[in-house]
């Protein structure tokens, strides 16, 4: 796997907007919550557009960046690509699946970091009702759902990057490759992802010639509980690494055991959603490996019985002084 | 072990016997129900009530969180059927008459059609040769 290191990128600030089902769950600190899931539109996808425009506009308010880089779960990006024909920005439209944030953080740090540009931001969002409806069933519809799946997530948040000196120093990142350990069930995401997860942080410690001993903290992606406990399991029997405490799921921790949320929360807009508005906000947090991941997911693969492939990436963030 | 084997060790199982009772006990009450009506008016003045409860459920938005308690049992009766006809059409009339609720509509119920008449014409088959004999 490849690692960079980068010697000069920052995380400047970031704007996050979600709805009352995050309201109600563990992480505070949210710049805006809406007041339902339609904030104002007629459909779950104008809902969407109008989400990722009000976090463009207020990071547009503070910061000036000539680049977006992002992507969302709907098919084409159709969301991502509609919003952004309303801004006179440059515009790179990614995607990997839930670990899309991570893959636009890496692009953006790689370009500031080789001077090519100042100032980039990074964009991401999910809609519980959109995606609901394109990869599994009408959402009024009372399809029965698996106790070990997840949700997910309404919410949109962006960041800017940039080689202005901040508190949150980007230091390096590896860039994953995709993995298939076989697993066929659409609704276990955390078992297919773990795998991938487990692959790039060994990797990332390979390469960087680091140890767990060097983090205060290992935030992955939305693997779930369950997924979590087979990315420790993961660890340990493949990698030889048997320490759990330092780990923390970023979907597992959204919401709170009461609603019903099952395994935890999923989509592209978790890891940035926990890692902005809970992890880096924490004072003890001083170096942390953050592990996007993503279940590269098709409804017409997996009707045709083919296993779902993962893919995950990691980027370091160190919070200086 | 394998990967999938420590996956199927540790994933949590579903309450299959407590929703098999749920299912069987809801599904019944319907049934019943049912039966009472055929017999007081008619079969499809049943049919008619079902339908009717089912889709204003499913427009209110309250049906799924009736098949989350009743589970399959709500499912499987004709109040399933209305339900995912109703689910369907909502959820894409945005798209538009055409494409968007005459296309999908039977998105869900459509197997329900033609796994249906296909046993029907099976059955029908059996019973006629066995009539013939």
């Amino acid at each position: 796997m490849v690692t960079l290191k980068y010697s000069n990128v920052y995380l400047n600030d970031w704007f996050s907007i979600a709805s009352p089902d995050e309201e109600k769950g563990n992480i505070k600190n949210v710049n805006l919550y809406m007041k339902d899931y339609y904030y104002g539109e007629k459909t779950a996808e104008e809902a969407e557009i109008k989400m990722q425009k009000t976090v463009l506009n207020h990071l547009l308010q503070k910061y000036s960046f000539p680049l977006v880089i992002g992507g969302d779960l709907s098919n084409q990006l159709a969301t991502m690509n509609t919003t952004l024909k309303c801004f006179d920005k440059s515009f790179l439209g990614i995607y990997n699946a839930c670990s899309t944030f991570i893959e636009g953080m890496i692009i953006a740090s790689q370009y500031i970091d080789a001077k090519s540009i100042d100032t980039a931001c990074v964009l991401t969002s999910s809609h519980i009702l959109a995606s609901e409806r394109q990869f599994r069933f009408p959402n009024e519809y009372g399809s029965l759902k698996s106790c070990y799946t997840t949700v997910t997530i309404t919410a949109a948040v962006g960041g800017v990057l940039s080689n202005q000196a901040s508190k949150y120093k980007v230091v390096s990142s590896t860039i994953g490759n995709v993995v298939d350990y076989g697993v066929k069930d659409v609704n276990n995401i955390g078992a297919i992802m773990a795998p991938a997860a487990a692959k790039v942080f060994y990797e990332h410690m390979k390469n960087s010639g680091k140890t767990l001993d060097d983090y205060d903290f290992v935030l992955t992606g939305d693997l779930g509980r369950l997924g979590l406990e087979l990315f420790l399991h993961l660890l340990k029997t493949e990698y030889g690494i048997h320490e759990e405490e330092k780990f923390m799921d970023a979907g597992a921790s959204i919401y709170k055991e009461n609603q019903k949320k099952l395994q935890g929360g999923s989509g592209p807009s978790v890891i940035p959603f926990v890692l902005f508005n809970k992890v880096l906000t924490s004072k003890k947090v001083k170096k942390v490996l953050v592990i996007g991941t993503g279940a590269l997911h098709n409804p017409t693969l997996v009707n045709q019985k083919k296993s779902i492939p993962a893919i995950a990436h990691a980027i370091e963030i160190e919070v200086l002084k | 072990m394998t990967y999938n084997e420590v996956v199927k060790s540790i994933t949590p199982k579903e309450k299959r016997l407590e929703n098999a009772i749920r299912a069987f006990v809801s599904g019944g009450i319907i049934g019943s129900i049912s039966e009472l009506l055929v017999s007081a008016v008619s079969p499809e003045f049943m049919l008619i009530v079902w339908i009717a409860i089912a889709a204003f459920l499913t427009g209110f938005g309250r049906f799924d969180d009736v098949v989350d308690f009743l589970k399959m049992g709500a499912i499987i009766p004709i109040t399933g059927f209305a339900h995912s006809v109703a689910a369907s059409s909502l959820e894409y009339k945005e798209e538009g008459l055409i494409t968007g609720i005459g296309a999908n509509y039977l998105k869900l119920a459509g197997s329900v059609i033609l796994y249906g008449v296909l046993t029907a014409a099976i059955f029908a088959g059996i019973r006629g040769v066995l009539w013939l004999l």
